[in-house]
């Protein structure tokens, strides 16, 4: 089992959405995050003061799946994300001791699909 | 120290009472008689149409308050700063330019009833001719607030989406000549008699506008329908074959305020259109506000039906959808035609946005076609069938066909209606595309993702807050 973590662009969540979907991956957990990485920052103003912004907004996807959705998972977040563009974001991949559904007491695989 | 001065208080007002009694009745005869000649009562009663006026301008004013948070509360979070420079500066540019030219175009000599020629930034205004310098000066700022509110319905429609840049060279042409313009057919004799525009001089009888469903909302409402054309729905609004997607407001809190507080100056919208200090302003507060109570019920109860549950935006939307309605009508109709009129708005309006977002596809944000510009032309139409002068005691025939009035006002309802939708519609069009092809009319895909505020301001609405960019 291996936890897939991806940091993409906000706007592209809608596509890499879909394209999960298409994939037949179902389950995810999203949230909202700040981070800072190869594209730098922008400036803001205000009252006629700049003020630079460097931690920006992207958003995190985290997806537990069974080894034989790994690659299936990783294709449809880079078809949703890619622009070819500074900024796309990153996969990361973890190995996954255990996975426990709660409601049942399931465990390991079965938990996970 | 204190308790004993409370404690003698109210003896020593108990005391002074009686004292101040006796002044009176020796004072109170001699100040009536002075007042009873007809000059002071002139002035008394001129002095009370300016005071009723002005405090009816200000509460007119202080819907650009109610426009600025239902457009803010309706749309997302990072075009907050978008909106709300735009329904200010609308505001700022409109009524510089309507000082300086519009209010000629509109109310001054007027040209075969099609534009007038005079009175441009006031010139020439003090004279004895409409009124006196003081009634002068009242009479320009209680226009310029209504010239405004049209110019500020447009914003909602094009949120979200339109280049700041285009969007202020729309607010100084519609308060430069459009509104002007059809104001001046509809309302041009409303300062001097030698003012009058061609809608006012029908052979069917005058265009019946009271307070301004055609000549402020619908205008606005048409040429906000001609911008969003124009501009094209925004990124995520459409999926490719067309299904129109939900893209909630952030903020139903800062609508229904905008709601209320638009409700509030249409207090002054709708009686202070009498521009008069007499007994109709209570009749027509109360048939303004059954409109728009009659109007948020049935829209409520329309969306409950189709939606299975009481939506809270379209019921906002009602509420508003009454009012437009009304403004036509509202000091000539009865109080039970006045919650016929609200109903039927009521319901209009959310037909109409289901129509202009799934059969036309065209993405109004907050609805402004729907209720300004649907709900404008159904509210004019209704002088011609609610109009009940007589009943009312105010004329010696009733106008509206189902009074018995006949046919003949509905027509001249018609041909303004008519008129307001070409003159407004078409020049939105033409506008827009002229904006369009030269300072561009719309943003970035890149910046309009990430947001208005961001892209045109270089900065955010809720700073320090997390806000969701992901559509």
């Amino acid at each position: 089992m291996k936890l897939i973590i991806a940091m993409i662009q906000p706007h592209k969540l809608p596509d890499v959405k879909k394209e999960l979907f298409a994939a037949d991956v179902h389950k995810m957990t999203v949230t909202n995050v700040l981070g800072c990485g190869q594209q730098g920052g922008y400036s803001e103003t205000y009252r006629g003061v700049v003020h630079e912004v460097n931690l920006l907004k992207k958003v995190r996807l985290e997806i537990a799946v069974n080894e034989d959705f790994v690659k299936v998972t990783i294709d449809a977040i880079i078809k949703g994300a890619r622009t070819g563009k500074i900024g796309d974001g990153k996969i990361f991949i973890l190995d996954l001791p255990e996975c426990i559904r709660i409601r049942t007491g399931e465990k390991g695989k079965e938990a996970i699909g | 120290m204190l308790k004993s001065f409370f404690k003698i208080m109210p003896k020593a007002m108990l005391l002074a009472l009686p004292i101040l009694c006796w002044i009176g009745s020796f004072a109170a005869p001699a100040w009536a008689e002075e007042m009873a000649t007809a000059a002071q009562v002139e002035t008394l009663t001129n002095n009370l149409n300016i005071v009723w006026t002005l405090v009816a301008a200000v509460l007119v004013f202080f819907m650009q308050a109610g426009f600025a948070m239902v457009e803010t509360g309706f749309t997302r979070a990072k075009n907050a700063v978008n909106i709300l420079m735009k329904n200010l500066m609308d505001f700022a540019f409109g009524s510089i330019v309507f000082f300086l030219v519009g209010f000629g175009l509109m109310f001054g000599v007027s040209h075969g009833g099609l534009f007038g020629t005079s009175f441009f930034g006031m010139s020439g205004m003090f004279g004895s001719e409409g009124g006196g310098v003081e009634w002068s000066w009242t009479f320009v700022m209680f226009q310029t607030v209504f010239a405004a509110t049209a110019a500020t319905i447009v914003s909602g429609a094009m949120a979200e989406r339109t280049k700041f840049v285009g969007y202020l060279i729309y607010s100084v042409v519609i308060s430069l000549f459009i509104y002007p313009l059809f104001g001046k057919w509809a309302w041009g004799s409303l300062y001097i008699d030698n003012g009058a525009g061609w809608l006012e001089n029908l052979s069917t009888g005058a265009f019946c506008d009271f307070a301004g469903s055609t000549v402020v909302h619908s205008i606005g409402g048409w040429l906000a329908l001609a911008g969003a054309i124009v501009l094209g729905p925004r990124i995520g609004k459409y999926l490719k074959d067309g299904t129109p997607q939900a893209i909630p407001g952030h903020s139903l809190p800062l609508a229904a305020l905008g709601v209320f507080i638009l409700w509030m100056g249409w207090f002054g919208f709708n009686p202070g259109s009498t521009t008069t200090g007499d007994g109709s302003i209570g009749r027509i507060a109360m048939t303004t506000n059954l409109a728009g109570a009659a109007g948020a019920v049935v829209a409520m109860l329309t969306a409950w039906v189709l939606f299975k549950k009481p939506d809270a935006s379209m019921t906002l939307n009602g509420g508003l959808a009454g009012l437009v309605a009304i403004t036509a009508s509202c000091a000539t109709v009865t109080p039970i035609g006045a919650m016929a009129i609200g109903s039927i708005a009521g319901m209009v309006v959310v037909f109409s946005v289901l129509f202009v977002d799934r059969v036309l596809k065209i993405d109004d944000p907050v609805g402004a076609v729907s209720v300004h510009g649907m709900c404008g032309l159904f509210g004019t139409l209704c002088c011609g069938l609610f109009n009940a002068e007589a009943v009312l005691g105010i004329g010696e025939v009733n106008t509206g066909l189902f009074y018995g009035g006949g046919i003949n006002q509905l027509i001249s309802q018609v041909i303004g209606a008519g008129t307001a939708f070409v003159w407004a519609f078409g020049l939105g069009l033409i506008l827009f595309t002229i904006l369009k092809k030269t300072v561009g009319l719309r943003v970035s895909a890149e910046e309009e993702l990430r947001g208005l505020d961001l892209g045109e301001h270089g900065m955010e609405a809720y700073a320090g807050f997390q806000i969701f960019t992901t559509e």
